[in-house]
This record gives C-alpha cells, structure tokens and sequence, in this order.
C-alpha cells in the first residue's frame, strides 16, 4: 500500500541525474553547463561559492556565488537539469549556517571561507 | 473514446531533453469501465457513462480494486446490469452514435497520446465566503491616513435610474469549490503501466480530488 505522494517520489526517480558529488553551502564549486549557440553547444564554467540548496526530488535548486570584479553575480541552477554537464568541488568550506546569505554583504578579506577537512 | 475519469495524485517537475524544466500535475487517470451506453434512441442522445476503478495499491504498486461497501439498491442494480464491480465516481463522456463501445468495456490511458492537448474538469478548492477584494480582485481602499474605506466593494450602481442592481454585479460570495474547466493542458507523458498521466500545469482542486479528462475542444 502506497501513498499518493509516493507515486510522485518514484516518478521522480527518472529525472534524477546520476554522478551528483556531495556539496553543502561554503563549498566552491565548478559547474559546468551546456549552452547551446545556434547548431553548437559549448560548456560554461561558473565557479563560485555554494550559498544555498533548497528543494528535495526533483525541484532540489542550488545558488552559486562569485565576484566577477567588484560585482557580485549568483546563479541558481536545478540540481537535476540535464544543461548540468557536471559538478565539480573545488573546496570544501567550513561554515555555520545553511544558508550562507550574509555574504552578500561583505567583501573580500571579510567575505573568505575557513577551509573544512574532509 | 472521449474522456475518462482520473484522481489527482500531485504536482512536480519533469526536465525536457533541452534541459527545460516543466511544471506537470500527475493525475491517476482510470483504469474505467463502462456502466452505460447512452444512445439517442432509448436517451435521446450518444454517451458513456463511466466509472473509475479505484483501491490500494500493493507492494509492487499495482491496483487492488476495491469496490464501495454501501451501494444503495438502485445503484447496485445499474452495475449489475453492466455486469461491472460498483465504483465510487460516475461520469458521462459524449461518443458517436456509432461508436462499438459497450457497457463492461474497459477503458484506460492509452486513449491519450503524449504531446495531444486536453482539457481537465475538477472542483476548485473552496476558499469559502470572501469578499470582493480576493474573489474579484477589486483595489480596496488606504490602510490608513484617515481612510474609512479598507476592502468593502464601493458602490454598485446609480440612484434615481436604474433604481436598482443590475444582475451581475460583482458582489462577496461563496468563492472556490466550484466546478472548473481547465483548457488547452499539453500531456507531457503517459504511463500505461501505472496509468499515470503527466499534465503541463495545474488543474483544479487538491490532492486526490476526482477530475474528468477529456481531449481539447479547440484544439
């Protein structure tokens, strides 16, 4: 006997992408994505610090910070999309919170991640 | 066949191949049968009418059907003569007049293909009395600053003439929990194994509410 949302869960299955490491918020990543130019496709990298993940199955979304400049840029990517070509882990952060929003107000030295040894 | 009867299971998200995320409803769409087949000679006009087997699910997550204890007589005699088990939900579907489907036939998701477009009949939730603010999206009045106006619906109409309230007029009222047709759904998906249908959007009504399915009318 299942319930409705168990028949939802195991649907989900099928969109789950594969090969996803094991990331947290302060961790640097890599991530590269597939963008698509007319008839080409190319992969992107953004690299930039894990200030969030949020979301289960497979609506599970993780925002990516970097300083490009002086300028902060974030991307919100879906865990599970396919334009996802891999992630890779730079560093792992030691940090406090889940949710790392509070670096958006600070700048450089203020801004770095204590290191977390694995 | 022209439609068939489903329960709302829940919404998620489906990637397209282009890395596209879509919203999808999953509704679990029959298996039906047929208890009736109206025709315009004995009814005055061309239907079936359906029911949509329903019960738990074992440990493989296949359907156990489970009829309902309590069918009152009259009922229990029209699915006698249909020769089908009694079901919980009854709708009727217009067909052809010369359309071979028999009461005791069996009707399933395959009816539907993937990328076809539909429409979904369900019962809203219901949000109960609201005035005009929610239900109409009237503007309201200020808060504050001395306003005495905060959501009431203003005026609804002139004085000497017409001396009265024209009908239609949008008033507070009982909003929701009202039958709702939902046009133009793309089918994402479809399972036949599970009967599972996999809808672009949202459809009315909650969790496991009873919708009835049928293929788009402008298409």
């Amino acid at each position: 006997m299942s319930s409705t949302l168990d028949i939802v869960q195991r649907h989900e299955q099928a969109y789950l992408q594969e090969g996803i490491p094991d990331f947290r918020a302060g961790d640097t990543v890599k991530v590269h994505v597939k963008v698509v130019e007319g008839s080409k496709q190319r992969i992107q990298i953004f690299e930039g610090v894990v200030i969030a993940r949020r979301g289960g199955g497979t609506r599970e979304t993780f925002t990516v910070r970097k300083m490009s400049g002086s300028i902060g840029v974030e991307r919100i990517f879906p865990l599970n999309s396919p334009s996802i070509d891999k992630i890779e882990v730079v560093r792992h952060g030691k940090v406090r919170r889940a949710k790392l929003y509070y670096l958006r107000e600070l700048r450089g030295k203020a801004a770095r991640i204590q290191e977390r040894r694995v | 066949m022209n439609g068939i009867l489903g329960k709302k299971i829940g919404m998620t998200q489906v990637y397209k191949d282009d890395g596209q995320a879509v919203p999808v409803t999953v509704i679990q769409a029959g298996p039906c049968v047929v208890v009736q087949r109206k025709t315009s000679e004995a009814d005055g006009y061309d239907a079936v009418q359906i029911g949509l087997v329903e019960g738990p699910r074992n440990a493989e997550g296949k359907l156990v059907p489970k009829a309902p204890n309590n069918v009152n007589s009259p009922r229990r005699g029209h699915f006698k003569k249909a020769g089908v088990a009694p079901t919980y939900q009854l709708a009727e579907f217009h067909v052809e007049g010369d359309s071979e489907v028999q009461a005791g036939d069996e009707i399933d998701v395959s009816i539907f293909e993937e990328d076809s477009y539909i429409d979904v009949v369900g019962t809203s939730k219901g949000k109960g009395f609201q005035g005009v603010m929610k239900r109409h999206g009237f503007g309201g009045g200020r808060a504050s600053h001395g306003s005495s106006f905060h959501r009431a619906p203003g005026s609804i109409g002139q004085s000497a003439y017409p001396s009265r309230v024209f009908p239609g007029i949008k008033l507070p009222g009982q909003m929701g929990n009202k039958r709702i047709t939902t046009k133009n759904l793309q089918i994402v998906k479809v399972d036949t194994d599970e009967n599972l249908l996999f809808i672009k959007g949202a459809v009315p009504g909650a969790r496991n509410s009873y919708v009835q399915i049928r293929p788009a009318k402008n298409g």
